[in-house]
């Protein structure tokens, strides 16, 4: 399966991103400068971690009228799997292509720790390789990754199944302890907890693996 | 040119007769304040360079000594690091959020511009009280305010914090030392100097527009704060990590072009230190107009585009004919760069403005002629007795332990570390808290690079020469108990006023104590920074030299802190030690429970220390021991609680033969003692043996719980959750 990492002025977890499915996943895999318009011939995108454009203004506020991010938006409304991690899943919130905002954390401060998540639903192409209820441990590190949206839209997340992950002790405020949610078609998914940084048992844990294994998966069925 | 105008330069008569002579006429006021910065403390090391010609700076790893923007070391494999250690104290005094924002962002030009791509940072912090009913929301406030600007500006640069250590004392007060020490890596060929060479090649400007923000800084750094400092918060710069961020790939990506000839970033004294170095370096002279520079304000004099300390820029000499494609990796990150000037053969550094020369300096006379004092130096200033009254040093081992977790000394720094990434780049095999040391894998070669940052301001009060011997080998021992080998070092030297003869002699007294334990452990000091005038209305800080020392070893799980599983034999190797009353003055116990400093540091022996941690390092990479953490600050049963805080709630219970006074038995410091549990008792001891040093097993670990004893008689007994929650609570309760 072909990723295509999308760089943006200021995205610092691009190597990460590119290593873990490059290296430690071994699938081909290419940068994509956020002023492309094209995405070229990858089968997923992922929008990384990072502070793009310094974050200056709201996370994400600017990196949304980047050039590539209308291809991304083409690619999600072909159905193409958009994966966007910690400031990728602000800049497609951002973007329209998930629902809700991500805000400061509770406690007005950046936080770095290994969570664990609660895996809420296999029905989909990130968590596939996952049981409902599994837990996985995995590190944050943001300043603002806590989940907000409107009760409206919460429900609505929960009556489709779109909450990817909820957090096992809420680190930063979310709603409903929301870690990572599914666009409605469920190509889409943008999580605050970083995969890419547990990929392999000498970085603390593996189970990252788990999500870029469901989008190989995904691959290979369609 | 007055007597005033100079002496508000900080220049003495001598110096500006000096400056006369150099010029063969007066100076203009523009070449007036270029002197001014060039021959402040903070650039030309005028009361120090004589003293730190001692350190050792040579061995078989070094590529780069002192001199150059950090100092390198060959890790093999065609790979080299690059790190070194800055301190932003007055600035971050003065706001303490772009303070050591700044400070952070000048370290990593440091590494950058030498051509390694920076992977970890380490901060060693020291602040006043926290508890202190007047100085205390002060402290409070530069604590917080410090952590966030460290915070923001590694973040998001992407850069991982990794450790470090953090003290307090009522020295710090109104001068909080932050020390910020930065490690890069790159391969050997590709490794960049700050050099100008090749007459008629372009003098290239790239990154942030220069503004009017901290002209003078450098000359603040070198003074003394008084009533007035606050008023000095225009000399500190404000801090864009995402323009560094660029600025660091674009030059990364214009090195490989292969069209940079040399590169030095505009750190301290801003484009005066960074032309007249690279000119020097290089024996050539550089000629710039300033009509050129890129300005984000309008009207700026010679004198000020020359002193601005603006953040973010860089000056880099390219090959002539070959600037397009320098420009256009800079047009890709959207950075500017623009040409201002041109390497010429005659030595001096020239400016222009409007096609007129404003200053024309001979460059190597102002970098590396600067004054050289051999400031007189008497007795270390030391206000403490030598020894205490008897009765105040009676202590209860059950109550000292949970007051000695709680205090902001010994307690968890977690609230400060989950501040910052330690993970980005996803290298970080052990970060804060887990081992002794960070260890940082290096992709590229598969091996792993290990770091310490340490230094204790109440030792080297009681005695710099001893105490500063004493930080070389405790970072050597935490490197040595995660299995890495020291091989360099860098260092900090945090000192008062030099003009007080009392406190150069605590300076010169530290310097020879750091070279001989240097030497001794072959840890040749590679780089470093010297920041003094650490004084405020007349009271000086501690002296506070601080470590930085890297080792080598190979990628591999860590031994960490934690007992892991209940039944192994503890051991602690290095045996019980020796502590006398006097030795007991500067301990933790003796600051916290006492609340008195008197006597000498923990006597070190260089050589049982060695012998110790090439015992530990045999013993961790036979893979023996299932956890291993050095004894500190709080002796033994500090360093047993730790052990003890564990994610598998795993305690011990020790039995300890010895004579010592049971406070002094449970809470001494006397270095070269490690604390390991293992399953392989009579392999360690064998070991032990080989290196001759003593191994006695203590006690085992168990379940749950952690008891001390003394020949069968309990001196303490304790939950381990209690502990647990003092220990991690203890720092968030005291900045609330």
């Amino acid at each position: 399966m072909r990723f295509g990492v999308i760089v943006f002025p200021g995205s610092n977890c691009d190597h990460d991103a590119f290593y873990a499915v490059g290296t430690n996943l071994g699938q081909p895999v290419e940068y994509i400068w956020h002023d492309s318009s094209t995405l070229g011939a990858v089968d997923a995108v992922i929008l990384p971690g990072g502070f793009a454009y310094g974050d200056y203004l709201r996370c994400g506020a600017i990196a949304k009228f980047s050039p590539v991010m209308r291809a991304v938006r083409q690619f999600a409304s072909g159905g193409g799997l958009v994966l966007g991690v910690c400031n990728g899943f602000q800049i497609l919130v951002e973007a329209g292509l998930l629902p809700g905002a991500l805000i400061r954390n509770r406690g007005l401060k950046f936080i770095c720790r290994e969570v664990r998540l609660a895996v809420e639903t296999a029905d989909s192409p990130f968590t596939s390789a996952a049981r409902k209820g599994q837990t996985l441990r995995m590190p944050i590190a943001h300043g603002e990754g806590c989940y907000f949206a409107d009760e409206r839209t919460l429900d609505e997340l929960e009556a489709e199944d779109r909450i990817a992950f909820r957090y096992d002790g809420n680190p930063n405020g979310s709603l409903r302890d929301i870690a990572g949610v599914l666009s409605r078609e469920r190509n889409v998914m943008g999580m605050m907890p970083h995969p890419e940084r547990a990929t392999k048992p000498l970085m603390g844990s593996s189970d990252g693996l788990t999500v870029f294994q469901s989008m190989m998966g995904a691959a290979v069925r369609v | 040119m007055t007597p005033e105008l100079v002496a508000q330069h900080q220049l003495s008569p001598d110096e500006y007769r000096k400056i006369v002579g150099i010029l063969g006429r007066e100076p203009s006021y523009t070449e007036l304040g270029i002197f001014s910065v060039m021959w402040s403390e903070h650039c030309s090391y005028k009361s120090s360079r004589l003293h730190l010609k001692k350190l050792p700076t040579s061995g078989k790893l070094v590529v780069q000594g002192p001199g150059e923007n950090a100092g390198i070391i060959d890790i093999g494999g065609g790979y080299v690091i690059a790190f070194k250690i800055e301190s932003h104290n007055h600035p971050s005094f003065i706001e303490p959020f772009q303070g050591a924002a700044t400070g952070v962002g000048g370290i990593l030009r440091d590494i950058f511009t030498m051509g390694a791509r920076p992977i970890a940072v380490m901060d060693s912090l020291r602040f006043g009280r926290l508890d202190d009913p007047v100085t205390g929301a002060r402290n409070r406030r530069i604590l917080s305010g410090v952590v966030a600007g460290i915070a923001h500006y590694g973040n998001c640069f992407g850069v991982p914090t990794v450790g470090g250590e953090c003290l307090f004392e009522p020295c710090y007060d109104g001068n909080p030392l932050i020390n910020v020490f930065a490690l890069g890596v790159c391969r050997k060929e590709d490794v960049f100097y700050a050099r100008a060479a090749g007459a008629g090649n372009p003098v290239i400007y790239v990154g942030a527009r220069t503004g009017r923000d901290g002209i003078h800084g450098a000359s603040m750094a070198s003074a003394e704060f008084t009533e007035e400092s606050k008023q000095k918060r225009p000399n500190v710069q404000v801090g864009d990590p995402l323009m560094e961020k660029l600025l660091l790939e674009a030059c990364l990506e214009a090195m490989q072009t292969g069209a940079i000839v040399g590169i030095q970033d505009m750190g301290a004294a801003g484009l005066t230190c960074s032309t007249c170095e690279m000119g020097s370096r290089g024996g050539v002279g550089i000629e710039i107009e300033l009509d050129r520079v890129p300005q984000r304000e309008t009207g700026m004099t010679p004198y000020e585009t020359m002193l601005s300390e603006s953040q973010e820029r860089m000056l880099l000499v390219a090959e002539k004919g070959r600037e397009e494609e320098v420009f256009r990796v800079f047009r890709k990150w959207g950075l500017e760069a623009v040409e201002i000037g041109v390497v010429t053969t005659d030595g001096r550094l020239r400016v222009k403005q409007h096609g007129v020369t404003v200053a024309e300096i001979p460059a190597h006379e102002l970098a590396d002629e600067a004054p050289l004092y051999d400031r007189p130096h008497t007795e270390p200033l030391r206000r403490a007795p030598m020894s205490v009254e008897r009765a105040s040093v009676l202590g209860d081992v059950q109550e000292a332990l949970p007051a000695l977790l709680a205090s902001p000394d010994s307690c968890s720094k977690r609230w400060i570390w989950e501040q910052y990434d330690y993970q980005v780049r996803t290298n970080t095999i052990a970060g804060p808290e887990r081992t002794d040391a960070a260890i940082i894998r290096i992709k590229e070669t598969g091996d792993a690079v290990a770091m310490s940052l340490d230094g204790n301001g109440r030792y080297c009060y009681l005695s710099p020469r001893e105490g500063a011997q004493l930080a070389v080998a405790e970072c050597c021992r935490n490197l040595s108990t995660v299995g890495a080998e020291p091989v360099a070092a860098t260092n900090c030297l945090n000192f008062g006023n030099p003009e007080r003869p009392e406190i150069m002699a605590q300076l010169v007294e530290a310097i020879e104590g750091m070279a001989e334990a240097c030497r001794f452990f072959d840890t040749p000091i590679t780089g470093g920074n010297v920041s003094l005038y650490n004084e405020t209305l007349g009271e000086g800080i501690y002296p506070t030299p601080v470590m930085g020392i890297v080792g080598l070893l190979k990628t591999a799980a860590p031994v960490t802190i934690p007992f892991k599983s209940p039944g192994r034999a503890v051991v602690l190797l290095g045996g019980i030690g020796g502590c006398d009353e006097t030795r007991f003055g500067g301990t933790g116990y003796a600051k916290e429970i006492l609340k008195q400093l008197w006597g000498l540091p923990p006597a070190l022996d260089l050589e049982r220390e060695k012998r110790v941690q090439s015992a530990i390092r045999e013993i961790v990479a036979a893979g023996l021991a299932e956890s291993a953490h050095d004894l500190s600050d709080g002796g033994l049963a500090v360093a047993l609680a730790e052990c003890s805080f564990g994610s598998a709630g795993i305690g011990a219970a020790i039995d300890v033969d010895s004579d010592l006074r049971p406070e002094m038995l449970a809470f001494h410091e006397a270095p070269s003692r490690i604390l390991i549990s293992t399953a392989h008792a009579g392999k360690v001891a064998a070991i032990a043996e080989k290196h001759g040093i003593e191994a006695p097993v203590v006690g085992v670990t168990i379940e749950k719980g952690m008891e001390i004893r003394q020949r069968s008689m309990t001196l303490g007994s304790w939950e381990i959750a209690t502990l647990r929650a003092v220990y991690h609570g203890a720092l968030e309760s005291y900045v609330r």
